[in-house]
């Protein structure tokens, strides 16, 4: 029997026809089955997050029904007897009867709380492999920046989320929020006020979180989500290099039924790993908190890890507070509030625009990079991660002083040199390995690799057998792009005028940027006179052989014409 | 099936139960492969739909290869028996659920166990069984799709952009500024409606933040047992509690501005430094009671409660982000982003003995803001 050979039940045909008499659904819906899916594992990260969101909207209903959000101060007379007697908020109690008079309850509120935390992490990781591989480069800038407004949205989501409950400990948090809203120059009182509705904790803001996180951002969530699948479906996914693999083309496997079945099996096994966190680690015991009171506190009080950043943002800051015509700027709660977090999701927002900007390459890429191939921003990704990563750590300064017995100011210390040093050696480094890393493709690509098959010559000598790469590998190796040089500052085209981009501050600023992406170790082919790949530009043969550096302008190292260079589309050829 | 080959075609035979003039139902989309073969010779299904990528070609070895068959009916078995198992741990989910209670703190531990490992068993059989499903059942194969340039080509873009104008035109919105400007200016107040309609969320902090409930006379609570304390209760030297205002103490609004620590100090310990603000004394020895100093538990950067004090150093540490103050000079800050040292409450005692306040804070306390001044 063929695999094709069987009647479709009538229960699905006649649903089928029903609903394509209908819909005119037919086509697209074949079109839709037959999309194809490139196979990479680094293509998997964005659906965990997409799952977990999922996931977290199932979980979120069910809390939904048993949650009160409510700040009715009320006496607590329940099943957890340690609280018996306290003074609390309904939110509280409400939390402490899911989690222990509910049926499930507790097993549904810290999936939802795992979940949040594997939503958040995993648009972090999925983040860091567009950006690594250059898979928001034209034409999906517009999806990158969704996915930066879908990450912040993340952020103030969560924080709301783990506040609801009214603990002590996110009590302390939101109080550390109504803090920094204050800090605000000229509107941050009433912002405060008004968010509150009154002064902190006011009896509004449980309810009004709950309405903003349980609707308004899940909404907005939703749409960008589907916005974004929309965008990445029409736009087909990018694909690695490798043999087939063009600009032109998407390589990989239906839809239906093997991206679905995948895709399916992939949320039962998110799913299922949610379970087993929430069933084994305990996270947010609120219990254990005890409910809100502004007088009390802990010590070692950490957010979640996403908000770890801000929190170390507050911590590294040293004391600094002005006096501006009258009034009070705050600018040791200003500065962390909004720096660091600007500077890294502003600058992600930008960084598409700026290495267009800077490279002058406005084209379009399918094809992804291979970090090593992109020094310049592969190191700056680097940078930025030890920028994040530093503030993070700092975050957890108390318990990092406590478990490693180092003085709690010592660490502090450290983190404020290392939120500028880190960043400066992890951009060096960084590059130093992409650059080394490009010449072992080019000496594997010219020599072969190594076999480990050792001969003896003649004379007696030892060497190594090299074997030339597989079809695969040189496939992989040769899809390196060469980036183009624009014109040096100064430079003057055929005509003697000097390319109007390359004047002024902002020139000069571009020709630096623009040698930065275009410093890389050129690949020769192996005895193929058509090896030369990227925007179609022979390399002059004094160009091939020299190290690291970017040429001088008007070697011909993949020099755009002079003039225009900024609206020069490289197409891709060769 | 019979019903539709009757009813095939609109030259056909006209089935008892239509309407006349009504149009024949069409064949029934996923039917039979045999009523598509009836019909008029179909267009080439792909020829005409760039849209569609060509046909999935197998890369592995073929379905009928002796190696596929034994393996595929091995991983049936497999996968069948994930599904079943699944099958299994999901009635048990429901099974604890029904039998396992919750009431007691070990009867809910024991119910999250219950259901978390049942259900995440499910869950990782269910994927399980797909996963190997999807890579050892179905034939390895391969597509590849066309890309198409995303920009319009240019006729259609020439021709949007003459709709465009067409459409400009009728309207007559560039002919017509008046009505342009006005419409401009008429949803101009629209706009700011969302801000308006958020007025009263809130009142406004007016000087709110400048007070607290201290008052001349107002005792001081312990934090906890709501007793009022003289300085004789408080007489080791190094401790620290926390104090909340009489007839206050479980308001949080006030609580949030007005909760206190309280510290003894040996004599001589104690040294506060003379501060004015303007003209104003904002902190001094005189407003302490036997070596007994209070300040202000909200920390001056971000609010949170002051809670570590350190008894050989006197420094007070605020544990959300460190800062340092010495409480022996006055609160001052010696590490940490707070700018200003803790506000001082001035301290006396009543007719019966109790510690009282002198007054309010002579200075905002918690963080700082823009009206601070």
């Amino acid at each position: 029997m063929s695999d094709t050979d069987f009647d479709v039940p009538k229960a699905l045909s006649g649903t089928g026809s029903f609903l394509d008499d209908r819909f005119h659904g037919a086509r697209g819906l074949r079109v839709l089955m037959r999309k194809v899916f490139p196979d990479h594992w680094s293509f998997m990260l964005g659906e965990i997050a997409l799952w977990s969101f999922v996931i977290l909207l199932l979980t979120g209903t069910f809390l939904s029904l048993f949650f009160v959000p409510s700040m009715n101060q009320v006496t607590y007379h329940g099943t957890y007897v340690k609280l018996d007697g306290i003074r609390m908020s309904e939110a509280y109690q409400s939390a402490l009867n899911i989690t222990f008079d509910v049926r499930g309850g507790l097993l549904i509120r810290q999936i939802h709380h795992w979940a949040a935390d594997l939503f958040m992490a995993a648009l972090i990781i999925h983040m860091l492999r567009i950006f690594f591989t250059g898979a928001y480069r034209k034409p999906r800038e517009i999806n990158w920046l969704i996915g930066i407004g879908l990450f912040t949205l993340g952020l103030l989501e969560g924080l709301f989320g783990y506040s609801l409950p009214d603990d002590q400990l996110s009590g302390a948090g939101l109080r550390i929020f109504e803090g920094a809203l204050q800090g605000i120059p000229i509107v941050g009182t009433y912002l405060a006020f008004f968010l509150f509705g009154g002064p902190f904790p006011g009896h509004d803001i449980v309810p009004r979180m709950y309405i903003i996180h349980v609707l308004l951002i899940p909404g907005i969530l939703l749409a960008l989500i589907s916005a974004h699948l929309f965008i990445m479906f029409h736009q087909k996914h990018t694909q690695m290099p490798g043999k087939g693999n063009t600009e032109k083309n998407v390589n990989g496997q239906p839809f239906f039924p093997y991206f679905m079945a995948k895709g399916g099996a992939w949320f039962f096994f998110i799913f299922g790993a949610l379970v087993l966190l929430a069933t084994f680690a305990t996270i947010n015991p609120i219990q254990l908190y005890g409910p809100y009171s502004p007088v009390a506190i802990s010590s070692a009080s950490q957010p979640d890890f996403y908000m770890g950043i801000l929190e170390g943002s507050l911590r590294v800051m040293p004391a600094w507070e002005i006096n501006f015509l009258g009034h009070t700027l705050s600018l040791s709660v200003l500065i962390p509030f909004a720096l660091p977090l600007g500077i890294v999701l502003g600058g992600a927002a930008l960084w598409p625009f700026f290495e267009q900007w800077a490279t002058g390459d406005k084209s379009f890429h399918n094809i992804n990079d291979r970090p090593r191939n992109a020094p310049a921003r592969t190191a700056t990704g680097v940078a930025a991660m030890t920028f994040y990563g530093v503030l993070w750590a700092e975050g957890a300064n108390d318990v990092i002083a406590d478990k490693l017995q180092i003085p709690l100011y010592t660490i502090t210390w450290i983190a404020r040199v290392m939120v500028f040093v880190g960043p400066a050696l992890g951009y060096l480094i960084t590059k130093r390995i992409c650059l080394g890393l490009q010449r072992k493709d080019a000496a594997e690509l010219l020599h072969g690799y190594e076999s480990g098959i050792i001969r003896q010559l003649p004379n007696g000598e030892f060497i190594e057998v090299h074997q030339p790469v597989n079809e695969e590998k040189r496939a992989v190796l040769e899809a390196k792009p060469v980036p183009a040089l624009l014109p040096g500052r100064g430079s003057a085209d055929e005509n003697g005028v000097p390319s109007p981009g390359s004047r002024g501050a902002l020139g000069w600023a571009r020709g630096v940027a623009n040698r930065a992406f275009a410093e890389t170790v050129p690949v020769e082919a192996n005895g193929h006179g058509d090896g030369h790949h990227g925007n179609g530009h022979e390399v002059e043969a004094g160009a091939e052989h020299a190290a690291v550096g970017s040429a001088p302008a008007g070697s011909g190292h993949g020099q755009l014409p002079a003039g225009d260079a900024a609206e020069e589309e490289p197409r891709e050829g060769g | 099936m019979s019903d539709m080959e009757e009813t095939e075609g609109a030259e056909g035979p006209v089935a008892p139960h239509r309407v006349i003039g009504t149009p024949p139902p069409s064949p029934r989309l996923l039917g039979s492969t045999a009523v598509a073969e009836h019909r008029e010779p179909a267009e080439p299904a792909m020829a005409d739909d760039e849209e569609v990528a060509g046909v999935p070609h197998n890369v592995g070895l073929a379905p009928d290869d002796p190696k596929m068959v034994v393996h595929g009916q091995r991983a049936e078995r497999v996968v069948a028996t994930c599904f079943t198992l699944a099958f299994f741990t999901g009635c048990a989910f429901v099974a604890a659920y029904v039998g396992i209670g919750v009431g007691t703190v070990d009867k809910t531990l024991r119910s999250n166990l219950g259901l978390g490992t049942t259900l995440a068993a499910t869950l990782l059989l269910l994927g399980t069984g797909a996963l190997i499903w999807v890579r050892h059942l179905m034939p390895n194969v391969e597509l590849t799709e066309e890309r198409h340039d995303l920009r319009s080509d240019d006729a259609d873009r020439q021709g949007f952009q003459e709709v465009f104008k067409e459409g400009t035109g009728y309207s007559q919105f560039v002919k017509r500024p008046l009505i342009r400007r006005t419409l401009m200016l008429g949803t101009l107040p629209l706009l700011a409606a969302p801000i308006v309609l958020l007025r009263d969320s809130g009142p406004k902090p007016g000087t709110s933040l400048r007070h607290t409930v201290w008052s001349p006379g107002r005792r001081l609570l312990v934090y906890g047992t709501n007793q009022p304390i003289t300085p004789a209760d408080f007489s080791a030297p190094g401790s620290m509690i926390s104090i909340v205002p009489d007839g206050y103490q479980d308001n949080d609004d006030d609580l949030t501005k007005a909760a206190v620590v309280l510290i003894k100090f040996r004599p001589g310990e104690l040294d506060i430094p003379t501060r004015t603000q303007g003209s104003t004394l904002v902190g001094t020895m005189n407003w302490t009671v036997d070596n007994i100093v209070a300040y202000s538990k909200i920390c001056t950067h971000v609010g949170c409660p002051v809670g570590l004090y350190e008894q050989t150093t006197h420094h007070l540490l605020c544990p959300c982000h460190q800062s340092t103050f010495d409480a022996a000079k006055g609160a001052e800050v010696i590490f940490g982003p707070a700018a200003r040292p803790l506000p001082q409450l001035p301290l006396t005692t009543d007719s019966s003995g109790y510690l009282v306040a002198k007054s309010d804070f002579n200075e905002p306390v918690g963080p700082s803001f823009w009206e601070r001044g």
